[in-house]
């Protein structure tokens, strides 16, 4: 991994076009501002945790007995 | 195709029906192949079965069938992994979680939904930009208050005919199958 020291306002280009900007930095919180172009998705790396425990959870639902029961709790 | 699964027994793929995930489901990236399992019975809820782990299956729900509306911007590279050649191909459906105790409270996941073109048979977990795409959508809840607004909606005649669709990006989810 590469590891660098930057300062507040400095910035760090990944390829040519992505730009990370070190905006605020206030005891244990940095607060970063990110130029990218629109193909390229930005997330905080919790969102892509959160989904695959959420899909781990999913693959432990109920049986398909359970489920054929289920389908009446939509007919209203 | 025969393939054999846990909860199903021995099941009869058609080549046709073959979903093909080149990049997984987050968290089982090593599984490419899936089938989606049409049983009346379990409507609106349907089974998402690996072809490659006998044990591994979700219970997926078309997101229409719980609200009125629901759309997601894709990135231009999740178009191009789809191979989409227009917002008509994709379907869009929500894995849903289904607590054992309390079944009623389950929950769909439309911050990560799986996104298929249904011409090439190619799907794709995509992540939601939009913060109102929650991991945990109540289902039954979001169901009921879908009703009552229709029935309001039709009450007081407002019905509301002409939705825009935005650019070709847009992936509408208007013709699920």
């Amino acid at each position: 991994m590469l590891v660098l020291t930057r300062k507040k306002n400095q910035k760090i280009m990944i390829g040519d076009d992505i730009e990370i900007t070190i905006v605020d930095i206030r005891n244990e919180q940095i607060k970063l501002g990110i130029n990218a172009p629109g193909h390229i998705k930005v997330f905080r790396k919790e969102v892509y945790d959160s989904i695959q425990e959420e899909n781990k959870a999913a693959t432990e639902s109920v049986s398909p007995e359970q489920l054929k029961g289920l389908s009446d709790l939509f007919k209203s | 195709m025969k393939v054999e699964t846990t909860r199903f027994g021995q099941i009869d793929v058609p080549d046709e029906d073959i979903i093909k995930f080149p990049e997984g489901i987050l968290g089982f990236n090593g599984n490419h192949e899936y089938v989606i399992l049409n049983d009346p019975s379990t409507e609106p809820l349907r089974w998402l079965q690996s072809l490659e782990n006998p044990d591994l299956a979700f219970v997926i729900i078309d997101p229409l069938k719980f609200r009125d509306e629901y759309s997601i911007d894709l990135s231009d590279e999740e178009v191009e992994a789809l191979e989409l050649q227009g917002p008509e191909e994709a379907i869009i459906y929500a894995i849903v979680v289904i607590p054992k105790e309390q079944p009623e409270k389950m929950t769909a996941n439309l911050q990560g939904p799986i996104v298929i073109n249904a011409s090439k048979m190619i799907a794709k977990q995509v992540i939601s930009t939009n913060s109102k795409h929650k991991l945990k959508h109540y289902v039954l809840d979001e169901m009921k208050a879908m009703l009552a607004s229709t029935q309001k909606k039709f009450g007081k005649v407002t019905l509301n005919l002409n939705r825009k669709e935005k650019g070709p990006k847009k992936v509408n989810d208007g013709e699920v199958g």
